[in-house]
């Protein structure tokens, strides 16, 4: 391994400009003659609009324009759209209700755009939008998708009856009940995946731009997948021609899914642009993120798992209504479906599984995709449901999970997914050895003199990741291939541009892939930049998310990387005066077989541009690859994490005091960013069991709507993480690579429940677990109290 | 943000006159509480009058029996102040356990107590030491002052100078933080002077800081955490939000107060 190879801890290349306030970020680019956009929003969850004077507004200082959903309607302007289509049980189309960019006729949620003002400043833009006068009547909203789908809910859109977007099952439901008919045990849980501000660290942005001269729109934009936007806004939305419009997503400040989706405020940016003839930005405020940011989460599942007398689990069945809130945005339909239900097996082999999804609609704001999506709601259900039948049983925990666990690759699960590799009892038997499992009942003990309840929780987690074959999603439904592109490009110098598909926006890209090209091709770390993000620089691509960046997007650099090497060799070839089939490349040399005949890298590159040595009829000059890569398989990351608390018995409060993570994915290109990952993704997935939560009053008003109420972890609310790694290659991609990047956020909440209901004896938390609710739960449960005095 | 007139002045009496002259301006001291309303637009003073380069309104001093703080004295610089440390460690603490950094290091005691947020902590540690408040027309007993949710029993056009706490022998503040803000979900300040026993809630009372006289009296008998063993408080008028119940945050003033007294007399 060489010093910035794969493998290497090598410091990430792009924190020099992000910790030296040197990064540009949307907000930060600057153009001629730039307007800002403050749009108008609805403080009403459902109502219709009756009129909307805007004469007052347009006569304000520095306004520019100030437009409506009446004309973007009138343009011709198109809805935004979801990419995924999903069939309910009986045959029936997913029911997408209309999503205007701005809503002309009626309002869904609060913070419904209406009307935008178009101002020099943006404060002229905010004095004068407080003068759009819009007539709403209020109507009646319901926000609980349990109750989204009940006699005399008020009815959102027309063609979703019931708010029904869905009804899609997955799995054999006849022969799942003649399993449960022969259990010797059911375990029963009813769970709530508990609602999810993404809270990204850089609010969204776009900045648009219409150039007359042209004809080209360029929009500047807070994305993870720049080519996907420009695809959608150009082919749905009709904005522009796919190549008169350009997208750059430059630096990109945390997205963790809530940047993958179109957005409203960039189709309404692009369309003032052309309209005033300047350029338009708009970023959002923080309390614009908490009212129009696609949340996560928010199922509300009944679970449950058959077992027989050994233990050995024989089924698994689930019904779960997704809240998908007022709109469907771009890949909402198959976050609970295809990412969800398709991953219930866990590590386990259990024989039959049937998963029932009802989507609805509510007065909330939209929910799609946020780190891990849909795959921690399925380990939370598995999780929780192992856990909590071992208990039941009483059997050990780990002991129920070995008996059940997955051994032989590849293996068939009975929801679509072909598991390729690993070995889930690795990961379990290192994670019980450092988190020192043994020593458990000593440290409850010892807690239990101090007035606390100690607990340990598990949580063997499997996520579908290298997001991924595109025949495969195709047969899901899934509008577009999910392969990933690569261009290498060799500077005459022989330094390398890698220019890729997927977007960086936190997870250090520029550093791994050149570690994958300097020890491939021998060159210096240095010598090596990434380019991504810009659809006029880069070939198209489908961007990051699901952790797909390192299995997919690097094995498409691999597979350029692999034609560069064939054509450098045929320059070699011709410079060494020797047959191409004599020619080795090793350490960043050519050299012909058996002899002491070499041809340096930066020799081999320049040749290939001067050309001097070949003729244009056997080789065409330069040395410049594409490769666009579309992998066999998911990718499986697996693993093990076990979390242990403190609760204090009389205020409820959980401390996390240990917490281990042993996670298999595949070959690590940068451990140390790996690690940084799996730190992240942990934090977040505490978050989630222990401290956020979106609440709606009955009205459809954010009750959480800033950061004063809702509770982002903190770095006093973590212990220090006690990380491991195994490893089973992927055999689905030539690097092996499984993918890192949700992992934590995947296996953090289930592990930290688990710990809790450990602690205080009682299954009836919910997330969050915050200590008004552990103390309320720990006053519900004698045991508990018992232990309490 | 609306616009607004900035005032800077270097003299009470210069800030006095400035506040009569624009009955809706606001006096800036601080604003960690004030600022985000002005952005949000919920708030728009006609004027803002900075305290901040105002004379003689900044520092920690021990005068007799008491410790005397500047109204414009800084979170931190109470906190960190050796006189505090020394004459009232109990109360040192309660700054330092205000926000964050850049909130210590901005926010200053009298923008505090004048704003009476519900969940803030100086409103304890002046009602739990039987602070008093001193302005620039009168001195009011900390008893008097906090008269409601947000509201104080300054006049129009008074402005706080000064807060003189007597030095208590044994004295501590224990606070179980809002898990998203930082403020108290709950906070309990106890001290003893004498036979002057005190107990101040903060967070929890619906209409603000209050004292608990049922568990003064229990700590007369003797000031221990045993004194107030199995004592609790009725839940009625406590506040009630997504984060706590009602009585949840009774449960808590139990809670809190014993380890209050625990740390006071540890």
């Amino acid at each position: 391994m060489s010093a910035t190879g794969i493998g290497a801890a090598v410091r990430r290349k792009e924190d020099l400009r992000f910790i030296t306030g040197k990064g540009q970020y949307t907000d930060d680019v600057i153009r001629p003659g730039e307007t800002r956009a403050v749009f108008v929003r609805s403080p009403h969850a459902r109502a219709k609009i009756k009129s909307i004077d805007v004469n007052e507004a347009k006569k304000m200082p520095g306004v520019v324009a100030v437009l409506t959903g009446a004309e973007l309607a009138n343009d011709k302007i198109g809805n935004l759209i979801c990419g995924w289509m999903i069939h309910s049980k009986d045959g029936s189309p997913m029911k997408m209700a209309p999503h205007p960019a701005l809503a002309a006729t009626s309002v869904n949620h609060v913070g419904d755009a209406v009307a935008v003002v178009i101002a020099e400043t943006k404060a002229q833009g905010r004095d004068a939008a407080e003068k759009v006068k819009v007539d709403y009547e209020p109507l009646p909203a319901v926000v609980d998708p349990g109750k989204a789908q009940g006699k005399g809910a008020p009815q959102i859109h027309e063609v979703a009856p019931n708010n029904t977007i869905y009804q899609w099952h997955l799995g054999d439901q006849k022969a799942v009940e003649a399993a449960f008919a022969q259990a010797k045990h059911v375990t029963r849980l009813d769970l709530i995946n508990n609602r999810l501000v993404p809270n990204a660290i850089e609010p969204r942005a776009a900045l648009a731009e219409y150039d007359s001269g042209t004809d080209q729109l360029t929009l500047w934009n807070t994305s993870q997948n720049p080519h996907v936007a420009r695809l959608v806004i150009a082919a749905f939305v009709g904005m522009a021609p796919e190549h008169k419009l350009r997208v750059i997503a430059p630096d990109v400040g945390g997205g963790f899914g809530s940047k993958i989706f179109i957005y409203p405020e960039e189709v309404v940016c692009l369309w003032a642009s052309r309209k005033v003839g300047r350029p338009v930005k708009w970023t959002a405020e923080r309390s614009e993120s908490f009212l129009t940011d696609a949340h996560g989460r928010d199922h509300v599942t009944h679970a449950e798992l058959a077992l027989d007398g050994n233990g050995k689990i024989l089924a698994l069945r689930a019904k779960t209504i997704a809240n998908l809130g007022a709109y469907m945005s771009t890949f909402s339909s198959s976050v609970p479906t295809y990412l969800y239900g398709t991953l219930l097996s866990g590590q386990y082999d259990i024989p039959q599984i049937y998963c029932e999804v009802d989507a609805v609609y509510t007065n909330t704001v939209p929910v799609d995709a946020y780190r891990g999506a849909g795959r921690p709601e399925a380990t939370f259900v598995v999780e929780r449901l192992v856990e909590v039948a071992a208990r039941e049983i009483g059997i050990e925990p780990a002991e129920l999970r070995k008996r059940n666990f997955i051994k032989s690759f590849p293996h068939q699960t009975p929801v679509i997914m072909a598991y390729d590799a690993g070995d889930y009892n690795a990961s379990l038997k290192k994670a019980m050895e450092l988190a020192d499992v043994k020593g458990i009942g000593k440290r409850k003990r010892e807690s239990a003199r101090n007035g606390k309840l100690r607990g340990i929780g598990y949580s063997t987690y499997i996520e579908a990741c290298g997001i991924a074959p595109s025949q495969a999603v195709g047969s899901l439904g899934c509008g577009v291939g999910l392969w990933e592109s690569a261009e290498v490009r060799v500077n005459p110098t022989g330094s390398v541009e890698v220019l890729t598909g997927t977007h960086a926006h936190g997870q250090g890209h520029e550093t791994t892939f050149a570690q994958l090209v300097s020890e491939r091709l021998g060159i210096p770390f240095e010598n090596v930049s990434i380019v991504h993000g810009d659809t006029d620089k880069v070939q198209f691509g489908m961007g990051t998310y699901g952790s797909r960046s390192g299995a997919v997007g690097m094995s498409a650099i691999v597979k350029a990387l692999d034609k560069i090497e064939a054509k450098a060799k045929k320059v070699a070839a011709h410079m060494l005066e020797a047959a191409e089939g004599d020619i080795e490349f090793k350490d960043g040399k050519f050299s012909v077989a058996g002899t002491d005949k070499t041809a340096a890298w930066g020799d081999v590159a320049l040749n290939a541009y001067i050309a001097h040595k070949f003729a244009g009829q056997e080789l065409e000059p330069g040395l410049k690859e594409t490769s666009f890569y579309d992998p066999t398989n998911f990718t499986f990351p697996a693993g093990c994490h076990i979390c242990e608390v403190e609760v204090d018995i009389e205020t409820g409060n959980t401390e996390i005091v240990g917490w281990t993570a042993v996670d298999d994915f595949g070959t690590v290109i940068n451990p140390m960013i790996v690690e940084g990952q799996v730190h992240g993704g942990i934090a977040q997935g505490v978050g989630q069991a222990l401290l956020e939560g979106a609440v709606y009053d009955k009205d459809g008003q954010l009750v959480t709507g800033s950061l004063m109420d809702y509770t982002m972890p903190r770095a006093h609310n973590l212990p220090s993480f006690n990380v491991g790694l195994t490893e089973t290659k992927s055999p689905s991609n030539p690097l092996g690579i499984k993918g890192c990047g949700e992992a934590g956020a995947i296996a953090a909440p289930a592990a930290v429940i688990n710990a809790i209901t450990d602690a205080i004896g009682s299954e009836q938390i919910s997330m969050p677990a915050t200590a008004s609710a552990v103390w309320s739960a720990l006053q519900r449960t004698p045991a508990a109290r018992k232990a309490a005095e | 943000m609306y616009n607004f007139t900035f005032h800077r002045p270097t003299t009470v009496r210069q800030a006095a006159g400035l506040l009569a002259k624009n009955p809706d301006g606001k006096l800036l001291a601080g604003g960690h509480s004030l600022i985000p309303v002005m952005k949000q637009r919920l708030a728009q003073p006609s004027a803002i009058i900075d305290l901040s380069k105002v004379e003689g309104l900044a520092g920690v001093e021990l005068k007799g029996r008491s410790v005397v703080v500047g109204a414009m004295t800084r979170h931190a610089d109470v906190a960190n102040s050796p006189v505090m440390q020394q004459a009232l460690p109990g109360l040192a603490e309660v700054p330092g356990s205000i926000g964050d950094p850049q909130v210590r290091n901005w926010g200053t005691i009298g923008g505090s107590i004048a704003n009476n947020d519900p969940n803030a902590d100086y409103p304890a540690a002046c009602l739990g030491l039987g602070a008093t408040i001193i302005t620039n027309k009168r001195k009011i007993a900390a008893d008097d002052f906090f008269t409601g949710m947000f509201s104080t029993a300054l006049e129009d056009g008074e402005i706080i100078t000064k807060v003189s706490f007597p030095i208590a022998k044994k004295a501590a503040y224990v606070k179980f933080k809002h898990p998203a803000s930082g403020f108290a979900l709950v906070g309990v300040f106890v001290s003893k002077r004498g036979s002057d026993i005190r107990v101040a809630v903060t967070g929890a009372g619906a209409n603000g800081v209050f004292r608990v006289k049922s568990f003064e009296e229990a700590l007369k008998k003797r000031f221990a955490a045993k004194s107030l063993e199995g004592m609790t408080i009725p839940a009625t008028g406590m506040n009630s939000d997504i984060h706590a119940g009602a009585e949840y945050r009774a449960h808590l003033v139990g809670v809190l107060a014993r380890r209050a007294v625990a740390k006071a007399t540890a």
